[in-house]
C-alpha cells in the first residue's frame, strides 16, 4: 500500500481539570463538514472534549464516530447530553442533534469564545470551501464572503498537491518555507491546473519545497483577494484546518500585511465548539 | 502552369494542444493524411513526430510542403511552422469549408473551451474562452471516468443507459471527484452518475456559447464531439440539434492547413 500523503492524523482531547458530574448544562456541537468532522463536548461553557475524525462516505456515521470518540472514557453518554447542535456541510446528517446552525454562525461565535471578543475579522479555511466572516464583539455574524463552488484555497486543494508532491500534509507549510528566495505563485487558478503546471516546475528541475512556496503562495493570493472583498479589520483570526499550515498563513499575513491571533488549541473545533455554545444558549433561554 | 499550382499547393495544418498534436497534410481541398501524437513536455519534438509522421503516410517530403501553419496551445513554440493562427481562427475556418451555415461553434478541448460566433464569410464575429477552469473542459470528463475506472468511451455508453436521476452538485472538478466517490459508495448506479457527469460539463459548455448568444446551426468539435452522452446532454441543455463534422478533433488542424493554402494561392495570384 502506497502512502496517503493527504492523510491527516485524527486525535481526541479531554479537559484535564474539567469533570461532567457537577455540571449544570452540557451541550455539544459536532460539525461535520466535507472532509473533517469534529465533536465538541462543553460542561457550563467550558471545553471538556473534543475529537477530529475524517469524514467518511456517510455523514451520520461521521458525526456518531466523531461523538462517540469525544466521549470515551469520560463516562458521559450522548443521552447524557442536553443539548446537540449540529453544523457544517453535512449538518442535516446529525442524527442525535436536536438542532442544525450554519457553520457561519458557529464559527463566528467559536472564534469569538476561542480568541476573545475583540476578533472581528474570522477566515474559515476548510475542506471544501472558504469563508471570510465579520463579526461582532457579541459574536454574531455581520458579514460574509464565501467560495465554496471551487477547491482552489481550500483544503481540499491542499491534499491534491501533497499527493502530488508525495509531502505529508502536515509538513507542507514548513517545507513551503525552505526557500532561499519566495518564487513567483503558480499563475493557475484551478487545481487541477496547478497540479499540471506544478509538474511541469519540477520537470523543469524545480525542487519540491519551491513548488510547494509557488503554490502555497497562490493559495494565499487568492484567499487575500476574497478577504479584501469583505474588508479586513482587527483582530484577525484564521481558522479550519488550513489555519495550521504555516506557510499559508505566513504568506497570508504578509499579503495582508497584518499578523492573525495565534491558536493554543486546535484551529479546527472553532464551528463545533460555536455549535456547543448555540446549544447552551438555547438551554438557558428556555 | 496547372501543374506547378498544384505542387505549391501542398500545405500541412498541425495543431499542438495541450495534451494532443495533430497534423493535416492538405492538397489543395483534399486530405493526404492526419496523424496524432501526445503532446508530452516537447509539443516542439510532438510536433515533428506528428508532421513526420503524416508526410510519410502522404508519400511527400518536408520540402514538398508550400507552407506550414500552426495553431494550439503550443502554436508559438513550434519552429517548423512560417505563421500561426488562433484556435477560433483556425476552426472557424474549417467549418466555413466544411459546414457552411453553421454560425456557432462549441470547441472543448483537453483544458479548455471556447464559444464563438461565425458569420456567412467565415468571420470570427464573437469569441468565449474558458481556460481558468477544469469543469467546462475535457480533462473534467476524463477525471470522472478515471473514478468510475472506466473509459471515455465505456463511460459514454453507459451515460445512454440511464435515467437521469441524479445530478452533480459541484460544478469544481476536484469537488465532483469527491461527489463521485460519494454516489459509488452509496450505491448509486453507474450508469446514473455517468449520465449526471455529461448534464454537469453539458451545462458548463452551454453557459459559456450563451455568454455569446447561440444563433443555430450550432457545431461541435474536439475529440469530446466523438462522444454520444456528451452531444445528447448538450442538445438537451440548449435544446437544439448540434452538427458534428467528421473527425471532429482534427477541425482545428485542418483549419490551420486550409489557412496556409490560402495565404500560399493569394501570393501565388
Amino acid at each position: 500500500m502506497t502512502q496517503e500523503y493527504w492523510r491527516w492524523k485524527e486525535y481526541t482531547w479531554h479537559a484535564p481539570d474539567v469533570s461532567w458530574q457537577h455540571g449544570k448544562i452540557i451541550t455539544a456541537g459536532v460539525d461535520v463538514g466535507s472532509v473533517s468532522t469534529q465533536a465538541v463536548v462543553m460542561v457550563d461553557g467550558k471545553l471538556f472534549a473534543y475529537a477530529n475524525r475524517r469524514t467518511g462516505f456517510s455523514s451520520p456515521d461521521s458525526a456518531r464516530r466523531a461523538m462517540e470518540s469525544a466521549l470515551e472514557g469520560t463516562g458521559l453518554t450522548i443521552e447524557q447530553i442536553h443539548y446537540i447542535v449540529g453544523t457544517g456541510y453535512g449538518r442535516v446528517n446529525v442524527p442525535f442533534a436536536h438542532k442544525t446552525m450554519t457553520e457561519i454562525a458557529c464559527h463566528a461565535r467559536g472564534a469569538h469564545f476561542l480568541y476573545g471578543a475583540s476578533v472581528r475579522t474570522v477566515l474559515d479555511m476548510g475542506g471544501q470551501d472558504c469563508k471570510a466572516i465579520k463579526v461582532d464583539a457579541q459574536g454574531k455574524v455581520v458579514n460574509f464572503l464565501m467560495n465554496d463552488k471551487c477547491a482552489a484555497g481550500t483544503g481540499r486543494g491542499l491534499e491534491v498537491i501533497a499527493d502530488l508532491l508525495q509531502v505529508p500534509i502536515e509538513e507542507m507549510g514548513e517545507l513551503s518555507l525552505q526557500v532561499e528566495r519566495e518564487p513567483e505563485p503558480v499563475s493557475s487558478t484551478c487545481v487541477v491546473f496547478a497540479k499540471s503546471e506544478a509538474l511541469g516546475l519540477l520537470r523543469k528541475g524545480w525542487k519540491k519545497n519551491e513548488v510547494l512556496a509557488a503554490y502555497s503562495r497562490a493559495m494565499a493570493l487568492r484567499v487575500a483577494a476574497l478577504l479584501r472583498r469583505i474588508g479586513i479589520e482587527k483582530e484577525f483570526v484564521i481558522t479550519g484546518g488550513i489555519a495550521k499550515n504555516i506557510g499559508i498563513v505566513t504568506r497570508l499575513e504578509k499579503e495582508l500585511g497584518i499578523a492573525a491571533r495565534k491558536p493554543d488549541f486546535d484551529t479546527q473545533i472553532a464551528g463545533a465548539v460555536g455549535a456547543a455554545l448555540i446549544a447552551k444558549k438555547i438551554i438557558e433561554e428556555r | 502552369m496547372r501543374l506547378e499550382r498544384r505542387i505549391a499547393m501542398l500545405t500541412a495544418g498541425i495543431d499542438l494542444g495541450t495534451k494532443t498534436t495533430r497534423v493535416i497534410v492538405l492538397n489543395d481541398d483534399t486530405i493526404l493524411a492526419q496523424r496524432a501524437v501526445l503532446t508530452g513536455w516537447e509539443p516542439q519534438q510532438a510536433g515533428e513526430n506528428a508532421l513526420t509522421a503524416a508526410l510519410e503516410d502522404a508519400r511527400r517530403a518536408r520540402d514538398d510542403l508550400a507552407r506550414v501553419v500552426a495553431t494550439g496551445a503550443g502554436r508559438q513554440a513550434f519552429s517548423l511552422a512560417q505563421h500561426n493562427v488562433t484556435e477560433v481562427t483556425a476552426d472557424a475556418r474549417a467549418l466555413a469549408f466544411l459546414h457552411p451555415r453553421v454560425r456557432t461553434a462549441l470547441d472543448v478541448g483537453a483544458e479548455e473551451a471556447r464559444a464563438f460566433k461565425i458569420a456567412a464569410n467565415g468571420r470570427v464575429l464573437d469569441f468565449a474562452v474558458n481556460e481558468k477552469c477544469a469543469a467546462g473542459a475535457g480533462i473534467f470528463l476524463e477525471t470522472m471516468a478515471r473514478t468510475l475506472e472506466v473509459t471515455l468511451d465505456e463511460m459514454s455508453a453507459l451515460a445512454l443507459q440511464a435515467t437521469g436521476a441524479v445530478t452533480l452538485n459541484s460544478q469544481c472538478t476536484v469537488f465532483a471527484e469527491s461527489e463521485v466517490v460519494s454516489l459509488i459508495h452509496a450505491q448509486t448506479p453507474r450508469a446514473e452518475i455517468a449520465r449526471a457527469v455529461f448534464a454537469s460539463i453539458a451545462a458548463r459548455v452551454a453557459s459559456l456559447a450563451r455568454r455569446i448568444g447561440i444563433e443555430a446551426e450550432v457545431a461541435l468539435v474536439g475529440g469530446i464531439a466523438h462522444s454520444v452522452a456528451f452531444v445528447a446532454a448538450l442538445q438537451h441543455e440548449l435544446g437544439m440539434e448540434i452538427q458534428v463534422p467528421r473527425d471532429p478533433e482534427y477541425i482545428g488542424a485542418l483549419g490551420a492547413a486550409l489557412i496556409a493554402s490560402d495565404s500560399v494561392s493569394l501570393r501565388g495570384a
